[in-house]
């Protein structure tokens, strides 16, 4: 994951794909960001063409973390499909969801 | 015509003969291809099925909903039917005129994952369970899933159209 830190936002780019074979991975990187450290965190979903309930999973745990100690989250540039299946598990009830990068920075800055 | 893969068993018993019957006055095709059951072999079994679902003509859309119910159902089998992993999956693929249908079988303990309770949905993300997402996004994405237990197996079939 392609990650750059602005003004106290760390701007988190999502792979093509999250699902069983990666969510581990993605998982490690986000709990590396949170150990060092990130509060605000943006991820861009708009590269994501497929993500599967692993990945639901990683977002869910991510936003718990940061729910504990104080910090944000905004999810950006959601395709179709993801948002489709972000809704169908009552996720876009959970988390804060903006249009592009831009509104998600503006979202949490 | 029923054309069985290479490697592939016929299911073993009488249990399919009927839905062949069907099969066969629809024109269909049905192919079978055994898989390890390893969450390694999704990408396999997904592209075993898409390799029939792209010329049957099923729309990109509907692709994507397929291979995200392929890939929770075969998780979770994965993860619940066998007792001492790994067992074996049996993909079935059967295209018809008016829909394309895939069973899963396997010969774990029997487990029928539409009768697990839906999570709920209201929760708050502290309280949310991290299981029971997968089965919910099946049964959402697909047209009709049913399960059924016939000769020690475990049957999940999944139907879709093409848009």
């Amino acid at each position: 994951m392609d990650v750059e830190v602005a003004g106290g936002v760390t701007v988190v780019t999502m792979p093509e794909r999250i699902d069983t074979h990666n969510a581990a991975d993605v998982q490690t990187e986000f709990d590396e960001l949170l150990s060092g450290g990130a509060r605000t965190i943006v991820a861009d979903l708009s590269p994501t063409e497929y993500i599967s309930s692993a990945g639901l999973r990683v977002f869910l745990a991510v936003l718990k973390a940061l729910e504990k100690n104080g910090g944000r989250m905004v999810l950006c540039g959601m395709t179709t499909f993801v948002a489709d299946v972000f809704d169908i598990a009552g996720f876009l009830q959970l988390f804060t969801v903006a249009a592009d990068r831009d509104a998600g920075v503006a979202a949490v800055s | 015509m029923t054309d069985v893969d290479e490697g592939a068993t016929a299911g073993g018993g009488s249990e399919p003969d009927e839905r062949r019957a069907e099969a066969q006055e629809n024109r269909a095709e049905t192919v079978e291809r055994r898989f390890a059951a390893s969450a390694e072999q999704v990408p396999a079994i997904v592209a075993f099925v898409m390799e029939h679902a792209e010329p049957w003509g099923v729309h990109q859309r509907r692709r994507m909903q397929l291979q995200l119910a392929l890939e929770e159902a075969v998780v979770n089998i994965c993860d619940y039917a066998y007792e001492t992993p790994p067992g074996e999956i049996v993909m079935r693929v059967e295209p018809s005129t008016t829909r394309f249908a895939v069973e899963l079988v396997d010969e774990g303990v029997p487990f029928d994952p539409l009768a697990v309770e839906e999570p709920d949905l209201r929760s708050e993300a502290r309280e949310r369970p991290v299981g029971g997402l997968g089965i919910l996004l099946v049964r959402r994405v697909i047209d009709e899933v049913t399960y059924r237990r016939a000769g020690g197996r475990n049957i999940l079939r999944l139907v879709i159209g093409r848009t």
